[in-house]
């Protein structure tokens, strides 16, 4: 029968024996402070943790259970998230109208009270189709059709134009309210992907935006969009709004995604107003 | 009873003499991100809250499984995992407040108190304790965010959880808002402060 070994937990000496010593010879610890080691503890490791089988095998596993989780949240909460983001695009189209408060009561209401219409243009700016402006509101336009929103603010007649652009750092976008001139700006509504925070985000801002009500887009008949200039310039032959200081390629970017969405409509804005059949048109 | 004595300084210890952002300095990028206003700030905290109490329990009772070699890897899966889930229910439930905290609930992952506290806490003890003690991180973690975005929020826009503080004929009379707190510089000297004060009343976390 082979002996045991003890180790002292204070010092590490190792005692070899039936029993603990009752004080280690080196240090004086008492027999508790001593624990069994050696070969008659019984093998608990059947396998070496360390094996690059057992690491493949555990990490795949791991994956595969992590993988299926994911996926399961993923498809239980996909419906509510998806109703979420239709919300919001809805709240940003009203954004552009200034005079709602968005704060009170549902959006979606407001919004199939608001918005009479959801159309698709042609590049000449007639009417291809006419959509469902509550449940088609999403719907993307094909290649060389326009988007536009016709909202009854009042009694008086808004068209919404979507608008999308670059910014510093990704992608910006909003929507412009026209009143049925065709010319006046009603509201605006901006948003953005990642500028920068305190800067280019800014024109996110009520501030920047309330600028641009009244602001007119044409010039003698002609569309010529509104500049964004560096406080305290002018520009001539164009109706203007400050930038924001410290953010020139946010307020440019701004700047051309107003002249190129909005300039894809020319047709459609320098149709005369429709004749007032509005009853059977604009539902 | 030295057992409880234990879980509850596990519990209790980050939140003022062992706080993971005050005297750790871990976890300062989101501290200034997201302290602008209150309401992100609050909700930062308690999802940091969730996914360090969760992540250290998960870990815990795996920690006998996991290769020593790829555990770094594992760790990150899991937390991975859970923030991402945190992420899918705010989109879900609070979808304001998740376009808000855009990138930072993401950012979660690298957080530096969640890999602290896994390597140093959960490998080495067992669940329950674990819990506690993400659940303790993560709340001093919250308490330092609520505080700084007290002040940011009243300083900055005067107003807190979006409700107006500053009547408005202050501003008539001229009182401006501080543009300064908004700034993420000052979320810096605010949160040194706060490191100031901390040390100043609590004598023995000074460094000799």
């Amino acid at each position: 029968m082979a002996t045991k070994k003890f180790r002292c937990k204070v010092c590490s000496y190792i005692y070899e024996g039936e029993q603990a010593p009752e004080k280690c010879p080196v240090c004086n610890a008492p027999a508790s402070e001593f624990e069994l080691v050696g070969e008659d503890k019984p093998e608990k490791k059947t396998f070496n943790k360390n094996s690059n089988t057992y690491i493949l095998v555990y990490t795949a596993v791991i994956v595969v259970i992590v993988s299926l989780l994911l996926s399961f949240t993923s498809a239980m909460l996909k419906a509510r998230q998806d109703d979420n983001v239709k919300l919001d695009t809805k709240k940003q189209i009203l954004s552009s109208l200034p005079t709602l408060d968005l704060t009170q009561g549902d959006v979606a209401t407001l919004y199939a009270n608001t918005i009479v219409a959801y159309e698709l243009l042609d590049v000449e700016g007639n009417v291809v189709s006419k959509l469902d402006p509550v449940d088609d509101f999403d719907v993307k336009a094909a290649e060389g059709q326009l988007p536009l929103y016709v909202a009854n603010v009042d009694g008086a007649t808004k068209y919404i134009i979507p608008l999308n652009g670059a910014g510093l750092w990704g992608a910006i976008w909003g929507y412009i309210a026209l009143n049925d001139d065709k010319n006046t700006v009603y509201g605006v509504y901006f948003s953005h992907a990642s500028e920068t925070p305190g800067l280019g985000s800014n024109i996110a801002t009520p501030k920047f935006q309330k600028q641009f009500e009244g602001k007119q887009i044409m010039n003698n008949g002609v569309f010529v969009s509104i500049a964004i200039v560096k406080e305290g310039q002018k520009v001539v032959g164009q109706d203007q709004v400050d930038g924001i200081s410290g953010s020139t390629i946010t307020s440019k970017g701004v700047e051309s995604m107003l002249k190129n969405s909005i300039g894809a409509y020319s047709a459609f804005l320098d149709k005369p107003q429709q004749p007032t059949n509005e009853g059977g048109n604009e539902l | 009873m030295k057992m409880n004595e234990e879980l509850k300084n596990t519990l209790l210890g980050p939140l003022s003499k062992n706080n993971p952002i005050s005297v750790q300095v871990l976890g300062i990028c989101s501290a200034l991100a997201v302290t602008v206003e209150m309401k992100p700030a609050l909700v930062m905290g308690v999802s940091v809250m969730i996914i360090v109490a969760l992540s250290n329990v998960v870990i815990s009772l795996i920690r006998n499984t996991i290769p020593n070699s790829v555990r770094i890897i594992v760790q990150l899966v899991v937390v991975a995992a859970l923030v991402t889930v945190v992420s899918e229910f705010l989109k879900a439930f609070a979808f304001d407040v998740s376009v808000q905290l855009s990138v930072y609930i993401g950012l979660i992952i690298t957080n530096c108190i969640l890999m602290g506290r896994l390597e140093a806490f959960a490998m080495a003890n067992k669940p329950w304790a674990s819990f506690l003690d993400g659940l303790g991180n993560g709340l001093g973690y919250a308490i330092i965010l609520v505080v700084t975005a007290f002040f940011r929020e009243l300083f900055g826009s005067g107003s807190l959880l979006g409700y107006r503080i500053v009547p408005q004929s202050w501003y008539e009379a001229g009182y401006v808002d501080n543009g300064l707190m908004m700034l993420p510089s000052m979320a810096l000297i605010l949160l040194a402060c706060i490191i100031w004060v901390h040390r100043a009343v609590d004598k023995e976390l000074q460094e000799k």
